[in-house]
């Protein structure tokens, strides 16, 4: 579905990614790992094109997106739930989820909405608050439910569990196992490996703007490096 | 000084208040989508005078208007095309040094096409028409203005609140990258706010110029600088805030001419400035700014 190759991408001066190849197969969730300043926002940025890539190719079901405008991309079914949620303060959840539909055009709005107080009862309690007064882990729930909307075929999701307590963590994990059910593909970057690797099929390790290691979600579990390294297991 | 002399004076300072209203919406909106001090606002509303000049030489006056608001729309969103967008990631400073610089470009263009004396504003007989209550007379402009600001800023507010296209402009107004996540083509929404201050524009030039009777190149300079303290004084950014300092401002301008002081009535205003932001800097209702660490 989405297939990176050689992609380089500076920011602020800097080369932040420099030269990864990375795939994400249709149906799958794949995540990122690393440590701050890896390069993994910068990567998710310049798939959604809020970042020019310098050079490299980001494919897309046999297209190459890189470079085009973020409504373009955005139209053709990816989304990015931000860093730190950004849900817009001043406009309600009701409308917060509205925005995420922005660009459809269709009468099953309306529907989605539904959808997404199904999956999060929280945020229909509170449709008409502003979303500023929410807590954060509601926040959290509201950015994922706003990306919905869009009605995406991949969603990107960059630190989802940032800030957040344990127990709503993982709550915010299984709802996206629950969306990647419903058949939405997902590229997940968290600085949380062990709980990034076990819901992921495929993992990337991204260390200062390369890929180091790669593997499914179990083999990088139990590699040696990664513990010492993101899991905070000591070698034996 | 009689009641009827009093209530004369009211409307008249209403009036104003209304015109200086609808410019002070175009600076606030423009604060509020791109955190721009658009200096040229003042003098896109001079243009907005001449253009009528030039468009009631040939057309009826109800021709004439409607010609005049698309004329003035599509010089402001040229002026944020060619002077604004191209600065869109450089430092604020700069963008703003740039409106500075469209200020003095339309002001001197103006001088030069139409020289710097005053031209006669045509009259529009209907908006001239006087109407007798009792002791009070006043031209129907008199009348018109407050109610016609109060009506378009009632239908923009609820645009803003209940459109599609409101909606992202609050949501552009908040987070420009999360707003381009969403799918929303920032620039549409920017141009869309140049198009609304620059159509109010051209109405509060219609209606102030009606009363003035002659524009000259620097006839925005001080109604704009005015119209600015308006917006400030009503809190930046705030849609109601800036027709409260509007009308404020037209007010306290014509109480003092009517007493007698009209030599400080321009420097009151500025005075007005500089007590709200000793005491109050964020404006009448503004909201408080909260820099996100």
């Amino acid at each position: 579905m989405l297939k990176i190759k050689d992609l380089r991408v500076s920011y602020g001066g800097i080369e932040a990614v420099k030269g990864i190849s990375l795939t994400v197969p249709e149906g799958s969730i794949v995540t990122l790992i690393g440590a701050n300043g890896a390069g993994k926002s910068t990567t998710l940025r310049s798939i959604c094109g809020l970042e020019k890539p310098q050079s490299g190719e980001i494919s897309y079901f046999g297209e190459n997106i890189a470079g085009q405008p973020t409504d373009v991309i955005v139209s053709k079914g990816i989304t990015l739930v931000p860093e730190g949620r950004r849900v817009f303060p001043d406009l309600t959840v009701y409308e917060n989820l509205k925005i995420g539909a922005y660009l459809r055009k269709d009468a099953e709005i309306a529907k989605d909405v539904d959808w997404v107080y199904d999956l999060f009862p929280r945020l229909k309690e509170r449709s008409w608050q502003m979303a500023g007064t929410l807590s954060g882990g509601e926040q959290q729930m509201l950015a994922v439910g706003r990306a919905l909307m869009s009605r995406p075929k991949l969603m990107m999701m960059d630190e989802p569990s940032l800030g957040l307590a344990p127990l709503i963590v993982q709550g915010i994990f299984d709802i996206i196992k629950e969306i990647h059910k419903q058949g939405v593909t997902i590229l997940l970057i968290e600085q949380n490996a062990n709980l990034a690797l076990r819901a992921a099929d495929y993992g990337y390790v991204l260390e200062t703007g390369n890929i180091t290691m790669e593997g499914t979600g179990s083999e990088l579990l139990n590699d040696e490096r990664v513990k010492a390294a993101y899991l905070g297991k000591k070698k034996k | 000084m009689s009641f009827t002399t009093f209530i004369q004076h009211c409307l008249t300072g209403i009036s104003l208040g209304g015109a200086y209203a609808l410019i002070a919406v175009g600076y606030t909106m423009v604060y509020g989508i791109l955190r721009l001090i658009n200096f040229a606002h003042g003098d896109i509303f001079m243009m907005a005078g001449y253009f009528m000049i030039f468009a009631m030489v040939s057309l009826p006056w109800a021709v004439a208007i409607p010609v005049v608001i698309i004329a003035t729309v599509i010089l402001g969103v040229a002026i944020e095309r060619v002077a604004y967008k191209p600065l869109r990631t450089a430092p604020r400073m700069s963008i703003m040094i740039s409106a500075i610089g469209v200020s003095y470009l339309l002001q001197n263009l103006a001088t030069y096409l139409f020289t710097a004396l005053p031209k006669a504003y045509p009259t529009i007989p209907l908006l001239k028409k006087i109407f007798q209550i009792g002791d009070i007379s006043a031209s129907l402009v008199t009348f018109i203005t407050p109610v016609l600001t109060i009506a378009l800023v009632i239908g923009l507010v609820m645009m803003i609140n209940h459109t599609k296209i409101g909606m992202a402009m609050r949501a552009v107004s908040k987070d420009f990258e999360t707003s381009q996540l969403m799918g929303i083509k920032i620039n549409t929404v920017i141009s869309m706010t140049f198009i609304i201050g620059s159509a109010l524009a051209a109405v509060g030039s219609i209606l102030y110029f009606t009363d003035r009777m002659s524009v000259t190149p620097f006839s925005g300079t001080l109604p704009g600088l005015k119209c600015f303290v308006a917006a400030v004084l009503g809190g930046i950014g705030s849609i109601p805030g800036a027709v409260v300092g509007g009308f404020i401002i037209g007010i306290c301008e014509t109480a003092l001419v009517a007493l007698g002081y009209s030599t400080f009535s321009d420097a009151f205003t500025f005075v007005l400035l500089i007590i709200m932001l000793l005491f109050k800097p964020t404006g009448l209702f503004g909201e408080k700014i909260i820099d996100k660490v």
